[in-house]
């Protein structure tokens, strides 16, 4: 089988490089990195293997594209639930929301609430309709009674927008944690990653995809649940007490620092409340709505309604998604309130500025080695790459279907492509998409990885929400709508990130940015809702009246799944 | 002509025609769609209400309970979260007692 040489490569690399790369940069001085931390690498070994096995099981059973994309429809709603969240708990939930909370405190909270919310709003008006809809992206229900090349054309733009700017997001986060972990430098991690989420993706399909998602989000469950109950067990189960130490070590930070007994107080106090995170009203409401409604939006997130049987099982995977997405933000709560106190007075994470080694993002892990020693800390870190490795090749599978379902199969063919072609052309897009990847992590890699998660939900929300809001619940909506519609949304929460100062003042250099707000929702959002309104509106060509005219079929499947074909007939 | 979506080719109009005349169908979608629409307005409530209050008084959620240090943010942060999953709950409850069993009816008599 040819995947096995692949995979060989990367684990000898992955066996032999490691030590050797990090003694050679202990000589050099970098002191960031670390030597080679031998238990995270055999259970990261232990993890590739197993892995790579069900990759190999499940290449015996991808045989059409139906298998490739949505695991033949055969995923039970409580397996798709794991995996949802397997998908969403990313490193930048578990490393960026624990050291949020672990620099100031209550703003991480903020952050937690939002990826959750838009759960709910998933489920009350779009799940159960997508499944009865859709067979493998959800451009199959955006464009349902739509023209479909115009509508597929801007779902595979979108797609691919949303899926690139996360995937940069994931591949600078794992170049991060492997070059403090493993002392391997940054351009090897980044590589390892694409090459293993390369081999997951083009053999195992969806059905690989899912089973390392949920095996990856079972482990980060049991870990995240054993250090936060460390931590409460350390407190005497009192989140009063850990509190108060957490108050007490960052009040006895800042009077190190210099500031007054009674400014020390205050800044210690800080942590418990909202803080500089929100800089203004309308920046804290724009922020919380990609945030929702990005959540709706997510293409590799919505693939996952169609790896299920029918709506009962889409419905019941969004409510186990919920529960444990939620459970799991209450422990990296805990777990960033632990890190404050086991951690940031303890000068053996430190750096002599008094900053956290290997970077603010290390938090959780350090408190790992707080809690467990060596070996725990091995086991963190591997589930922390696993993480990386199982939301990359998520997204990588959401975007070779958008080109192979969307462009190729639907716009190049017109709709006549058979199984097999299809097929081809996904496995030829995985690799060329793991090089973009793997070019852009390291082109990105100094770039702050919250913000690029943060562009695209409100990619999500600007283009890909209303789209499916407005063709899926207003009859009235057309072909010309949604497609110049989503346009403007997407483009606009593109402009405007780019005028803003996190981009224009930051990145560009310069002075003074345009557009002054940090999240650019509020206005592209509405600017997507209303542009697909008045210009459904004022169509008055043919292809309108057909689109109108489609409303009720498309209302009745939507409804009932009459019509629907269910996703593992084939 | 443009080519046409899956729906327009898959569905025969006289049998949409005749599901969306049937009472039960209509009644099915009204309810569910208000029930989809009522928690959804409860969870958008909830959510900007906690994000409002962040952007116009955070001073408020940083108000010590009681004597210790834990602030009334947090259990309406976590309070938020907790709340999304039930609501969820709700829906999901609902939908597989009342609404799977009316649509059940409708399926068989329209043959999916």
């Amino acid at each position: 089988m040819s995947r096995l040489p692949i995979t060989r490569a990367a684990l000898i690399a992955l066996a032999l490089g490691w030590p050797a790369v990090a003694a050679a940069d202990a000589l050099t001085g970098q002191t960031e990195q670390q030597a080679a931390n031998w238990p995270a690498i055999l259970m990261f070994s232990a993890f590739v293997f197993a892995t790579l096995g069900i990759t190999r099981w499940a290449a015996g059973r991808v045989r059409s594209a139906s298998d490739f994309y949505t695991a033949g429809g055969g995923i039970t709603g409580f397996q798709n639930g794991l995996a949802i969240a397997g998908d969403y708990m990313s490193a930048a939930s578990f490393l960026g929301i624990s050291a949020q909370i672990f620099a100031d405190g209550y703003d991480g909270l903020i952050y937690s609430t939002g990826f959750l919310v838009g759960w709910p709003i998933l489920l009350f008006l779009l799940a159960e309709r997508l499944r009865n809809l859709g067979r493998y992206t959800f451009a199959d229900v955006a464009s349902f009674r739509f023209a479909q090349t115009p509508v597929r054309l801007f779902a595979a733009f979108s797609t691919l927008a949303v899926v690139l700017f996360y995937l940069i997001a994931q591949m600078v986060g794992a170049g991060q944690l492997i070059k403090l972990l493993f002392g391997l430098p940054y351009t090897y991690a980044v590589l390892i990653v694409g090459a293993l989420m390369t081999c997951y993706v083009l053999f195992g399909g969806m059905v690989a995809t899912t089973w390392v998602q949920i095996i990856k989000a079972v482990m980060l469950l049991g870990c995240a649940s054993f250090m936060a109950f460390a931590v409460l067990w350390n407190f005497g189960f009192s989140p009063e007490a850990l509190f108060a130490k957490a108050v007490e070590i960052k009040t006895g930070i800042a009077a190190a620092g210099g500031a007054s007994p009674d400014e020390a107080a205050a800044k210690g106090l800080s942590i418990m409340g909202p803080g500089g995170f929100i800089k203004d009203p309308l920046s804290a409401i724009s922020f919380g709505m990609a945030l929702m409604f990005g959540t709706a939006g997510l293409p590799h997130i919505l693939m996952r309604f169609f790896t299920v049987p029918d709506a009962k099982e889409a419905r019941k995977s969004v409510l186990w998604a919920t529960g444990w997405i939620g459970y799991f933000y209450i422990l990296t709560f805990i777990i960033g309130f632990g890190a404050i106190t086991f951690v940031a007075s303890n000068p053996d994470y430190l750096m002599p500025d008094g900053t956290l080694k290997g970077g603010g993002n290390m938090a959780a892990i350090h408190l790992a080695t707080a809690i467990g020693g060596d070996i725990f800390l091995g086991i963190v870190s591997a589930v922390a790459f696993a993480t990386i490795l199982a939301v990359v090749a998520g997204l990588t599978l959401s975007g070779a279907s958008a080109v192979s379902h969307d462009i190729y199969a639907s716009v190049v063919k017109k709709g006549a492509a058979n199984s097999a072609d299809e097929l081809r052309v996904s496995r030829y897009t995985v690799p060329v998409l793991a090089l973009i990847a793997i070019i852009l992590g390291i082109a990105f890699e100094k770039q702050n990885v919250a913000f690029m998660v943060s562009l695209a939900f409100a990619l999500a929300a600007s283009g890909n929400f209303p789209v499916l809001v407005m063709s899926l619940l207003w009859d009235g909506c057309t072909t010309r709508g949604v497609v110049i519609g989503g346009f403007v949304g997407v483009l606009l929460a593109l402009v405007l990130t780019i005028l803003s100062p996190a981009i224009w003042e930051a990145v560009l250099g310069y002075e003074g940015a345009p557009f002054p707000y940090s999240s650019p929702t509020i206005f592209s959002m509405t600017a997507a809702f209303l542009t697909i309104w008045l210009v459904s509106l004022a169509d008055k060509s043919g292809r309108a009246a057909v689109d109108r005219a489609g409303y009720p079929a498309q209302r009745v499947r939507a409804e009932t799944g009459i019509g629907a074909a269910g996703a593992s007939d084939h | 002509m443009e080519q046409l979506g899956e729906g327009q080719e898959a569905e025969a109009p006289a049998a949409t025609r005749d599901i969306e005349q049937d009472e039960r169908y209509r009644r099915l979608v009204t309810t569910r769609s208000r029930f989809g629409w009522r928690l959804t307005i409860a969870m958008l409530v909830i959510y900007f209400g906690y994000i409002l209050l962040i952007a116009f008084e955070p001073h408020i959620l940083a108000r010590p309970l009681g004597s210790g240090v834990t602030s009334l943010g947090i259990p309406l942060g976590l309070g938020v979260i907790v709340a999304g999953i039930v609501l969820t709950a709700v829906y999901v409850r609902r939908a597989n007692k009342v609404f799977d069993r009316d649509l059940d009816a409708l399926r068989k008599d329209y043959g999916a």
